[in-house]
């Protein structure tokens, strides 16, 4: 029981990222393919985020008194990597919109059988 | 000056003529400017590779910040080489694509088509020559970005699903990478390559390294189109414009196969990878299946960029042969082939490129009767054709010799006789399409097919020559690519620093 507790934090990353995977594996439009893919992504942005976290230490800032402070190199590399993620969404969602535009639907299997994709 | 800071311009030349382009607005001047900063990185490659050859590896530290604690660029022999063969592509990609695009993609969007390329082309000069895990996602994210834009860039509505699914395969692909850096970077507390490798060998293995070296092996092989997780190259290769079609199935996929060797005998280590986690048996079975399944795709495929898109991931899986083989001679016979592969690919895809363009069409029976009526086209597609399979005096014959050598140098015979079968299928699906150029008559003679443009002969054949150059004289390519293995089984070597 204690080993479920004391890694809680891996537990939310673990559920949020079969979350995300079923959901971009099984949504039939692509917006929610989208979706999908930003739950994926940020469950590993939290995962970053709280490794980084050393036990009774404070927020990175110096200030008088605080000896212990929290990594903050995981929360910097985090910044890239959701810039990152906001660059693919801009992107995913361009493309759903020339797709609405080129095929009418953004549902995946209205437009499956129209023709054949490869 | 520039000196100083000679081993970033590949990244950062391409960087900042991406918005130039853009601000260029359409046509010529961004063709230009692409062009000449493509050319002018080939060159910077060049010297590095010939330094890296004499001196040993180089290292710049990015920002003053000195590495561990800093990004560092570090180029040996490896990255030098791979570097060279994509800047190189680049460039006689970009002096085709002028003519090629302009059937293709709207002419509104042309300078769109140069900014994503240069912004492609940072991204794998980045990948190639950072010196850092985290820093490589990051470079692997801007290269694919540009590429998902590439893609979707074609007139084909097809283009936009396949651009589509390629970019939620290969999110997921970079997620599983950046989980896996994380996993590292927990264990560790570095990010720097030689720094970790030190660090990994010192403390062995762990539970949390393997993960993570699970979850980066299956994220670089989504990159690379393993199969069986290559489903997004053939529609992404088949409805992108012919010049991106070129381009990225000589270069992007070779990167990701740099990735994936970097990973494996750069940081981890081979003993590491290969005895404790007993990962060459998986990625050999998969190899294997994948150069006969996607072979016989291939053989079945009526539209010839399908052909083309099927044939690169069944070699790819020659590559992943050759590195799954766990020796030094193997691996070296896996990057010759990398270079030797885009040599044939960009050939083939350019020469398909023009026949599209003259044609309008890429289906197996346009190419009927075209061995009178486009016959430069049809020889290089002919001749690079043959290096595909594996006929003495091309390239292809190097790497399968190699490739072969490297089995049998531990005794796998059966995996020698498999790569030589592999040859066969091969070359059914090459001479299906030679049989209709040449053998068959044109059904509805069609008498305005005529020769591809000079502007897209040039650099077809150039790519032409090369592979029948380097299949003759293969010292510089064999030796540059033995000094590549040894770097990368042995990074920490000491060399000669930049400044």
């Amino acid at each position: 029981m204690s080993f479920i507790v004391d890694h809680y934090n891996y537990w939310v990353v673990v559920f949020l990222m079969m979350a995300g995977f079923y959901i971009v594996i099984f949504a039939n439009n692509l917006v929610k393919k989208v979706v999908g893919l930003n739950i994926f992504q940020t469950s590993v942005f939290m995962m970053y985020i709280s490794i980084g976290k050393v036990s009774g230490g404070s927020a990175p800032i110096v200030a008088e008194g605080i000896t212990s402070y929290s990594n903050p190199l995981p929360h910097v590399l985090i910044l890239t990597a959701i810039v990152v993620g906001v660059a693919t969404t801009a992107v995913g969602l361009a493309l759903i919109i020339r797709i609405k535009r080129a095929y009418g639907t953004v549902e995946e299997n209205e437009f499956k059988d129209k023709e054949d994709l490869i | 000056m520039l000196e100083q800071h000679f081993l970033i311009l590949p990244i950062v030349l391409p960087l900042v003529a991406a918005p130039i382009c853009i601000l260029l607005g359409r046509g010529q001047l961004a063709w230009l400017l692409a062009t000449m900063v493509s050319a002018a990185s080939f060159v910077i490659s060049l010297t590095m590779l010939q330094s890296t050859i004499e001196l040993g590896a180089l290292s710049y530290a990015v920002g003053g910040w000195q590495p561990p604690w800093g990004i560092e660029i570090r180029i040996d022999t490896a990255s030098a080489l791979v570097l060279s063969v994509v800047t190189a592509i680049s460039t006689l990609v970009l002096i085709y694509a002028k003519a090629s695009i302009a059937e293709e993609i709207d002419s509104a969007q042309h300078a769109l088509f140069y900014t994503a390329h240069m912004l492609c082309l940072a991204g794998l000069s980045g990948i190639l020559t950072t010196g850092d895990a985290f820093n490589l996602f990051v470079f692997l994210e801007i290269s694919s970005l540009a590429t998902y834009t590439l893609v979707s860039l074609a007139a084909d509505k097809r283009a936009l699903i396949a651009s589509f699914r390629y970019l939620v395969m290969g999110t997921i692909g970079a997620t599983f990478i950046l989980i896996g850096v994380g996993m590292m970077y927990m264990q560790t507390g570095t990010l720097n390559m030689l720094d970790l490798a030190a660090r990994i060998s010192a403390e062995g293995a762990s539970r949390t390294l393997n993960t993570g070296l699970a979850f980066i092996l299956v994220g670089v092989s989504v990159k690379l189109a393993l199969f069986p997780l290559h489903m997004w190259l053939p529609p992404a290769y088949t409805h992108a414009p012919s010049a991106v079609s070129a381009f990225l199935a000589s270069t992007a996929t070779k990167v990701a196969v740099y990735v994936m060797v970097r990973f494996i005998f750069t940081i981890y280590g081979p003993d590491y990878v290969f005895l404790s986690m007993g990962m060459d048996v998986i990625l050999l079975g998969l190899a294997i299946v994948g150069i006969f399944k996607c072979s016989y795709m291939a053989a079945l495929q009526a539209n010839v960029k399908t052909v083309l898109a099927y044939s690169s991931v069944a070699q790819i899986g020659y590559m992943i042969l050759g590195i799954s083989l766990v020796s030094a001679a193997g691996l070296m016979a896996g990057i010759l082939h990398i270079f030797n592969h885009a040599l044939m690919k960009g050939a083939l895809f350019m020469a398909v490129g023009a026949v599209l363009l003259r044609t309008g069409s890429v289906d197996i029976r346009a190419f009927h009767g075209l061995g009178k009526r486009m016959p430069w086209t049809m020889a290089a597609f002919t001749i690079a054709g043959l290096s595909l399979i594996g006929m003495p005096l091309t390239v292809g014959f190097v790497s399968k010799w190699y490739l072969v050598t490297a089995a049998l140098e531990q005794q796998q015979w059966l995996i020698a006789v498999l790569v030589l079968l592999g040859s066969l299928l091969a070359m059914v699906y090459i001479g299906r399409i030679v049989e209709a150029a040449y053998m068959r008559d044109d059904i509805d003679a069609n008498d305005r097919v005529k020769e591809a443009p000079m502007l897209m002969l040039i650099p077809m054949w150039i790519l032409v020559i090369a592979n029948v150059y380097f299949g003759i004289d293969n010292s510089l390519t064999v030796g540059a690519a033995e000094a590549a293995a040894q770097w990368l089984i042995n990074p920490s070597a000491t060399g000669g620093l930049a400044q």
